[in-house]
């Protein structure tokens, strides 16, 4: 096997709020077409770490890579840091496509509008242009009927569905999945999984936080599992499931059995 | 509030044309033509055609006076909403003044102030006199327009603000994550979202400002009410030309009414 690039590199990534340490040094590399899944339980820290890598939270000490290009940070005076370049943030940002717990679609726009407003209005890609690849994309997520539909009359997997459509279509590098099944029900978590695991058989790079272990063993390509704010146990799936080494993680997956 | 309740709250849904004729129905119809038949019939109208160019003229100042200022006074609200919710500090204190000391006095007492406080510093000054704004200065309408305008301006900088602050917080985290700068995030989320919010409080907010327009007839400007009390003065005449003001300006409230229903169907909302 040929060695892939890396696509993410987060070297020691440090966030403390306020007296509460959350993070205590992580380092994860994701090459091209790695789909890595982490796991950990709540307080874990793993939406922080996730939340880092495109800096919606601002680590308090470390480094994110992205495609080669290291996101160049300064002191904020209160013992953290920010982004020394806010457009350089804004540009590594336009290629990491995100996708919430909460969907967050923008709810004053139509399905359609919402897929194609970064790359209008962001990438500055002709509005033609985005259409038809917004079309594209919704037909693969199973959402074309509802292209003018507005999000509130969605149910939340068809709208969790718009959100991922929404991430692909600013062609990310990477796809960031914050517990997009989190807030669904029970009976609408598969949809939605169907068409991560359909983005996953691509080989398109992705990192995913989520709770569903059967799913993070199925498509992931390693599994990181966070605890109290560090790596306590990573490798492949198989591996991490079948025989955990670390005390933490065979409880954890008892637990969750 | 479902949308039944929401239409049934505006005057602007007529029955169904089969629920037209209920007998209930067919009474208060019957009551209602004949009161507007003896309004016609007994009350004295002749004046009407003598004055409809002056009214029409009116109407028009009052819906240019409404027009201007509400707008203006939008232009202004949204840095006052704004500012209140990120802003900083001092910003913030400025806003918050501004709207406290416009709400809590009476919108009468700010015109004259302005018109006969501020119209009457103005003359002392050569400099003013010799302004290119002299002109202006010198007519009662520039102290009318600031007078509504900057009260429109208090009253929607506080709704403004509880728009701004109610945007979800994740929909703007989802602008900052696609990597729009403050300013795009600000003109194609932020801002149409809270708008959009805000809309049905803005109706009634128009509508309010509307039935605020007459107070510029007491500095003299001849807007529709100014007519109608010269009416009053020349012909003696009392209530009807006043049952045709409220006429007018019922008239007016359906048109505002109507007019920011269609604004608000454009982006169905559910459950809000």
């Amino acid at each position: 096997m040929t060695e892939r690039a890396e696509a993410i590199a987060v070297r020691d990534l440090h966030k403390r709020f306020g007296p509460l340490d959350v993070l205590k040094g992580v380092s994860l590399t994701a090459h091209e077409g790695d789909v890595i899944a982490i796991i950990g339980g709540s307080g874990s820290g793993k939406s922080t770490f996730l939340r880092c890598i495109n800096m919606l939270e601002l680590p308090t000490a470390g480094s994110v890579t992205i495609h080669g290009e290291t996101i160049a940070m300064k002191k904020d005076g209160h013992g953290g840091m920010m982004p020394a370049d806010r457009r350089q943030v804004q540009r590594l940002r336009s290629r990491l496509g995100m996708v919430f717990q909460s969907f967050n679609l923008w709810q004053h726009m139509t399905i359609l509008e919402n897929v194609i407003e970064a790359p209008v209005h962001v990438l500055g890609v002709k509005k033609d242009e985005a259409i038809d690849r917004a079309e594209t994309l919704l037909r693969r997520v199973g959402l074309y009927e509802k292209r003018d539909a507005y999000p509130a009359f969605l149910s939340g997997g068809q709208q969790q569905r718009a959100a991922i459509a929404r991430a692909l279509a600013i062609q990310p590098h990477v796809m960031l999945f914050d517990e997009p099944t989190s807030a669904l029900d029970p009976e609408l978590v598969g949809e939605v999984l169907s068409v991560i695991g359909d983005l996953a058989k691509e080989k398109r790079t992705m990192i995913l936080v989520t709770h569903e272990m059967k799913f993070a063993r199925n498509v992931a390509s390693h599994v990181v599992f966070l605890a109290n704010g560090l790596i306590e146990e990573q490798g492949p799936p198989d591996e991490l499931f079948g025989s955990p080494k670390s005390e933490r993680l065979k409880k954890f997956i008892s637990s969750i059995h | 509030m479902s949308d039944e309740t929401v239409a049934a709250m505006a005057l602007t849904e007529l029955p169904t044309r089969k629920s037209f004729f209920k007998p209930h129905r067919i009474v208060l119809m019957a009551i209602a033509a004949i009161l507007v038949f003896c309004i016609v019939w007994f009350m004295r109208w002749d004046w009407v055609p003598k004055y409809s160019g002056r009214l029409a003229y009116g109407v028009g100042v009052t819906l240019l006076m409404l027009f201007v200022t509400s707008v203006l006074g939008f232009l202004l609200a949204v840095p006052i909403g704004l500012v209140q919710v990120t802003g900083p500090w001092p910003l913030k204190l400025l806003a918050r003044s501004f709207c406290t000391v416009i709400r809590g006095t009476p919108l009468l007492l700010q015109l004259w102030l302005l018109y006969y406080g501020l119209g009457s510093l103005f003359p002392q000054f050569p400099e003013i006199r010799n302004s290119f704004l002299w002109p202006y200065l010198r007519e009662a309408w520039p102290y009318g327009v600031a007078a509504l305008t900057l009260s429109f301006a208090a009253y929607e900088g506080e709704v403004m603000r509880g728009a701004f602050a109610g945007v979800p917080a994740g929909e703007l985290e989802a602008a900052r994550a696609y990597g729009m700068s403050r300013f795009t995030a600000f003109r194609r989320i932020w801002l149409p979202r809270a708008v959009h919010r805000a809309l049905p409080t803005l109706n009634g907010e128009t509508v309010l400002q509307l039935k605020a327009t007459p107070l510029v007839a007491t500095i003299t400007v001849i807007d529709v009410y100014a007519v109608i009390s010269k009416v009053r003065q020349e012909t003696y005449i009392t209530y009807e030309p006043l049952l045709l003001l409220a006429l007018i300006y019922l008239c007016l409230t359906a048109i505002l009414v109507v007019a920011f229903r269609y604004f608000e169907r454009r982006i169905p909302t559910r459950g809000a």
